[in-house]
């Protein structure tokens, strides 16, 4: 379909604004615009069938399921849009004075009771705006406590684990640590032993996701924990995965030191095509001091920003937080109270479901019970009849589904990774599970058919090399780069994991 | 009230299925020891009545901008957000996607950030955007660290003049990133193009807002040229609606820039969520932060768009990936795209040019009641700081009173300024509502 400004006509408008009869504005000779912008040209019935036409062309939990391991793709409720809406909320300016914003600071502290409740820790700043902020939000509040402590030179290593969210190894080096990886066990557990081995006095933490990104449940979190606490070390918990153990195990209670919380996947902030999120900070009583400003804090029935903190790693966003998003997920937290256990059980009850439906038909790398995703292989599949995991996540659009994350843990070859999340029904289980086993025979019967899918897209594969290769990454306007002589070949890159 | 769909005759079929008698089998690899033995304390279970009942009740307990008439800027400002806006936003497809990794079940959002970062790259003059960062503050930051690697340099530059919340999230990320920060005083509401070179040595770049945090204009290409005589990399950080009427930093030999998109599309919302946009020129494009669309062709030859060089991102590059970010602002830079689209160029011209015109009126008008503009010789975009002769905080308390807030006071971040006020007004101030502001400030 056309691009937006190949709908622009000369002179064409949407909006009007109001007129006031005042002196015109005096903009000084060197610095005004001289050339104006190619904005679009429209009028505003175009632009609603635009982006309308667009919307058809994209795929979203309204859509259908949509079970992306480790991305969460819950339902999300209309209510709390409706919510997030209403003009107090929307309408309101973050330096309004304290008195005459009570109902949002009010929102904003029981929403970091909430977070703290749920992830057995003490102390919250709701300002990061994503997970990964909040990761390397949670390294600068390391660094922060060990430089308070005299160790800032001593230590100077993070450890992740072979299985983590790129982010993780991402936002270490942001964070100016060296990093170290530890290996998985057979079991997918991390590897103790090498562990053992690793950890020292240089050691400032452990970043990890408990449930793994295999979403398994690591059996020796304790002794983990014990590992890393005995060298005076920190740890981290990638909150990524916390759909799984709401209200069953907490990440404090697991012996996690510092936790962010993906509020735009336990907690239903919609995605909205990549954003927006959440990551709030969740922290021991001892990390408490180094949080971000300004603080949100209680005195008796009055709310109020402290920005006296002087041991604050100080900002790591605007303000205090993405706001909206806080609305959404502290009404759907409300909403489950204290079923929020319920909550995470059916998640763990449907992923289960799903691989005992699909087991026979894939590789299971690690046959234990999963918690709220799990990873298949496709590693028989591409042997015995050349088919990627790539392909099969393709022909699944063809049956009216969104794919699972693909190649995804690393350590898995030909990952599918597959997590359906609590809000799916039975029937949506079953006919998902119907179409991989279809998709296992006709890779065996027809397997053309798959390394040509999709068939019922909008586009057929897409080569991602000839796009890296043009970086063709604005519309040119008269002088568009015309790639219609290229030979287009469907190369995709294997890795399209993130968080 | 929950969102979940099984039965109990659901669930006897699944655990049947699965091989285990009952839920809590599910959870047998969890140590005893980590188990949580009581129910979360969160308050009962709500209906969405019940629900709608405490947050509206919450909702109203805020003062926002249709109780009370409101001049509040200093970087979040209530410009008009068109109805359109909220149509787009609310198609399920878009709201309830997750990022594009899979480009056949996603062109409409990957065609909408093609045309947001052609928008972004027309307005700023620069040959590149990503897709989004989080908001106008780690942008800043996000900019610092393409300018570390580029240029191998640990020193940045900042105005004084830039938002303060700006200067203070670089600075936490400086100590990351292992840079020194060091900030350049404004001279009478604007910085000084020979102090900022003397400072510019020896740095990665140098950060000015444009108009700045006071609402003045900077004298914006002698800063990018002082930048770039010290061979530090020049980033404007602007105002979009500002960028129909003053020229684009491209267009004065900046390097990067970057920006708070909400003043374009987006509500105020207590400060998000928002979109920070970072925009620059090509030959920064492969340490560029964050996801990038790019066209290409399907396997049948026809156009279609997919993440691309995404070999920069954490997903692929891990520890050496250009930065963390997973998670972006497309929602709200969809908005941005559908607001811009909406006004045309022709439409943002007028709205630059009228928040200029009333707020040169306000001006003036509080010069007439007695109250002296802090900087009167500098021109000013859509807000400008007003001296009150008293106490700022005893100013906005008292205009308070009279249903009015006069906006933000200047001396929580600047000594000397006790007495001042920022005050923003947007296209939706009307003259008479200017003249209301002017009442409600007068001694």
């Amino acid at each position: 379909m056309k691009l937006i400004f190949e709908k622009s006509q000369t002179g064409r408008r949407g909006g009007e604004l109001p007129h006031y009869e005042l002196p015109p504005a005096k903009v000084p000779d060197e610095l005004r615009r001289e050339t104006a912008p190619r904005l679009p040209e429209l009028a505003e019935p175009e632009i609603v069938r635009h982006f309308t036409e667009l919307s058809t062309r994209n795929f979203g939990i309204d859509t259908g399921f949509y079970p992306l391991g480790s991305c969460t793709m819950k339902y999300n409720p209309r209510v709390n849009e409706r919510l997030a809406m209403l003009p107090g909320f929307r309408d309101l300016h973050p330096y309004q004075d304290e008195d005459a914003s009570q109902g949002a600071l009010e929102l904003m502290w029981r929403l970091q009771e909430a977070l703290i409740e749920v992830s057995g820790l003490h102390a919250c700043s709701l300002q990061p705006a994503a997970g990964s902020q909040g990761e390397l939000t949670g390294l600068l509040l390391m660094r922060a406590y060990f430089a308070d402590r005299g160790e800032a030179e001593q230590r100077d290593t993070i450890i992740t684990a072979d299985t983590a969210h790129g982010t993780n190894p991402a936002s270490v080096t942001m964070a100016g640590y060296n990093l170290a990886k530890v290996e998985t066990d057979a079991r997918g557990n991390v590897d103790v032993a090498h562990l053992r081995q690793m950890v020292d006095e240089r050691t400032a933490g452990l970043m990890l996701t408990n449930p793994s990104t295999l979403g398994l449940f690591d059996e020796h979190i304790e002794e983990i924990a014990e590992i890393f606490h005995e060298v005076g070390a920190l740890l981290y918990y990638d909150g990524a995965n916390l759909n799984a153990v709401c209200g069953i195990s907490r990440p404090g209670d697991m012996g996690f030191d510092i936790v962010h919380i993906n509020l735009h996947k336990t907690f239903s902030q919609p995605h909205g095509g990549g954003g927006p999120g959440g990551g709030p900070v969740v922290v021991r009583d001892k990390l408490e001091p180094f949080l971000p400003v300004p603080a949100l804090v209680r005195d008796g029935e009055r709310f109020r920003l402290d920005h006296d903190r002087p041991k604050s790693i100080g900002k790591v966003r605007g303000f205090t937080g993405p706001f909206g998003v806080f609305v959404r997920s502290y009404a759907y937290i409300r909403s489950y109270g204290p079923r929020l256990r319920e909550m995470s059980e059916v998640a763990v009850l449907n992923a289960n479901y799903l691989l005992a439906r699909l087991r026979e038909a894939y590789d299971l790398p690690y046959d234990r019970l999963a918690m709220h995703e799990f990873v298949l292989s496709a590693r028989s599949l591409k042997r015995e009849h050349g088919i990627t995991a790539l392909d099969v996540a393709k022909r699944l659009m063809d049956y009216g589904f969104h794919p699972p994350t693909i190649y995804f843990p690393l350590v898995v070859p030909e990952a599918l990774m597959v997590e359906p999340t609590e809000t799916e029904a039975k029937e949506t289980l079953d006919e998902f599970a119907d179409a991989m086993l279809a998709i296992a025979r006709e890779a065996e019967n027809d397997p053309e058919l798959l390394r040509q899918a999709p068939h019922a897209r909008p586009v057929k594969r897409l080569d991602e090399v000839l796009a890296a290769k043009r970086a063709i990454v604005k519309y040119g306007f008269d002088q568009h780069p015309d790639l219609s002589g290229a030979q287009p070949e469907p190369r995709q890159l294997e890795a399209q994991k993130g968080t | 009230m929950s969102y979940l769909s099984l039965t109990e005759r659901d669930r006897e079929e699944m655990l049947a299925a699965i091989g285990v008698s009952s839920v809590e089998e599910l959870f047998r690899d969890i140590p005893a020891g980590v188990r949580f033995g009581r129910e979360l304390d969160l308050g009962p279970p709500l209906s969405e009545q019940e629900l709608s009942r405490h947050l509206e009740e919450l909702a109203a307990r805020n003062v926002d901008s249709s109780k009370e008439l409101s001049f509040l800027g200093a970087g979040i400002y209530d410009h008009y957000v068109p109805a359109v806006v909220d149509t787009v936003l609310q198609r399920g497809e878009f709201l309830t996607a997750y990022t594009p990794y899979q480009p056949e079940m996603s062109q409409g959002v990957l065609q909408a950030i093609f045309e947001y970062q052609t928008v972004i790259c027309e307005l700023t003059g620069m040959d590149v955007s990503n897709a989004s960062g989080y908001d106008g503050t780690t942008v800043a930051a996000d900019a610092c660290y393409v300018a570390k690697h580029a240029t191998g340099r640990t020193k940045v530059v900042v105005t004084e003049a830039t938002n303060p919340q700006v200067r203070q999230v670089v600075k936490t990320y400086a100590s990351g990133f292992g840079l020194e920060v060091v900030e350049v005083p404004h001279r009478g509401g604007v910085t000084d193009p020979d102090e900022l070179r003397r400072a510019a040595t020896d740095a990665a770049c140098v950060i000015f807002q444009q108009p700045n945090f006071f609402g003045c204009l900077e004298p914006a290409p002698d800063l990018a040229a002082a930048a770039n005589d010290a061979e530090a990399i020049a980033v404007a950080h602007v105002d979009p609606i500002s960028l129909g009427v003053l020229e684009a930093p491209g267009a004065y030999g900046c390097g990067m820039a970057i920006g708070e998109g909400q003043s374009a599309g987006n509500y105020q919302s207590f400060a998000g969520p928002h979109y920070g946009f970072l925009a620059a020129r090509k030959e920064f494009i492969r340490r560029m932060p964050g996801r990038i669309v790019g066209e290409t062709l399907d396997a049948a030859g026809e156009r279609g768009y997919v993440l691309t060089l995404q070999t920069r991102e954490q997903h692929i590059r891990r520890e050496k990936a250009t930065s963390n970010i997973t998670t972006n602002q497309t929602l709200l830079a969809l908005a941005g795209l559908v607001h811009l689209s909406w006004l045309g160029p022709q439409g943002l011209r007028e709205v630059g040019e009228t928040c200029m015109s009333l707020a040169a009126y306000a001006q003036s008008r509080l010069a007439d009641a007695g109250l002296e503009p802090a900087f009167s010789e500098r021109t000013t975009f859509k807000e400008f700081a007003v001296r009150t002769g008293r106490n700022a905080q005893d100013a906005i308390r008292s205009a308070r009173e009279r249903g009015v807030h006069p906006g933000y006071a200047l001396g929580r971040d600047y000594q000397g300024f006790d007495d001042a006020l920022l005050v923003a007004v947007t296209e939706r101030r009307t003259p008479a509502d200017i003249d209301r502001l002017v009442e409600a400030l007068a001694k």
